[in-house]
């Protein structure tokens, strides 16, 4: 299976997070939209993880390249799940603050 | 087609939908929905990958714990109706069309790699192990797993402090 079809559903997914972030108003959904493309990248990390193990699995069987990838995905699912309980707080205050979640009303810095 | 093929299009599938459900439909509770679904979906792809250990800390990491939070959030806030107010139509209009010229710039360049990857096979299963993975976590990369749970540490702690009511602060 060429290498191809993942990279495009990473960038579909990834593309598909750009237009909710950029069309919807809700905060939550667009928090879930960054979520998404966190996933997007972590799937193309694992991809590239499994091409390059295959590369390397023909010359030596015992190979244990593309071990990093998965654990640079980890860390990533890490700091995405620290990232979720800041973010949710932020939300949480905001919606105390002004009774919405509606990013229009965040106009606040502007003036 | 072999039967992982077969699993790699009707994941890729079920994704792709999932995830243009989370953007467009109308409730949040169902984006949350759709988007576990997306999470499980993206599961059987690590799986099919020979990421075993990181298909269930996908399942639950994210659709376990993350998407209960937001869940929690949508019920606290009372939010699972559908009185969302729209975007202005222009506005969304040149949203999509931003995210599609993305699309199409993106696919355009990298559509000539020629790299491939073999399907799901039990002879090289050995990487996505947590036996490997805990082994090099633990040897080669302690040092970014302790300076993690630093980072969760101040998390908590910021978590803590943002959600605090205003009076408590007062009083203290």
């Amino acid at each position: 299976m060429p290498i191809n079809y993942y990279i495009f559903l990473s960038i579909a997914l990834f593309t598909i997070g750009i237009v909710g972030v950029l069309t919807r108003r809700n905060a939550i959904i667009i928090f879930m939209c960054i979520e998404l493309m966190l996933n997007a990248v972590n799937v193309l990390l694992v991809a590239f993880s499994k091409m390059h193990h295959v590369a390397a699995y023909a010359l030596d069987a015992s190979t244990t390249v593309g071990t990093e990838a998965q654990l640079f995905v980890f860390f990533i699912m890490v700091v995405a799940a620290a990232e979720v309980t800041v973010g949710l707080a932020i939300i949480v205050m905001l919606y105390r603050n002004i009774h919405s979640v509606d990013i229009n009303f965040l106009n606040r810095l502007k003036h | 087609m072999p039967v992982a093929e077969l699993l790699f299009w009707f994941l890729t599938g079920l994704s792709l939908f999932g995830a243009l459900m989370v953007v467009f439909s109308k409730n949040p509770v169902h984006s949350v929905l759709w988007l576990i679904v997306v999470f499980f979906a993206i599961s059987g792809h690590y799986i099919l990958m020979n990421a075993q250990f990181l298909a269930i800390v996908n399942l639950i990491v994210y659709a376990g714990a993350i998407m209960v939070l937001f869940l929690f959030v949508i019920m606290l806030m009372n939010m699972n109706t559908e009185s969302e107010p729209q975007k202005n139509r222009w506005l969304r209009l040149a949203a999509i069309v931003s995210g599609g010229s993305l699309l199409l710039i993106l696919v355009a360049a990298l559509k000539d790699n020629k790299g491939s990857i073999s399907g799901v096979s039990d002879l090289e299963g050995g990487i996505g192990l947590i036996q490997n993975l805990g082994k090099v976590l633990f040897t080669d990369y302690v040092i970014p797993f302790e300076i993690s749970s630093v980072l969760f540490l101040s998390a908590m702690v910021g978590a803590v402090i943002l959600g605090r009511k205003e009076s408590a602060n007062l009083k203290s």
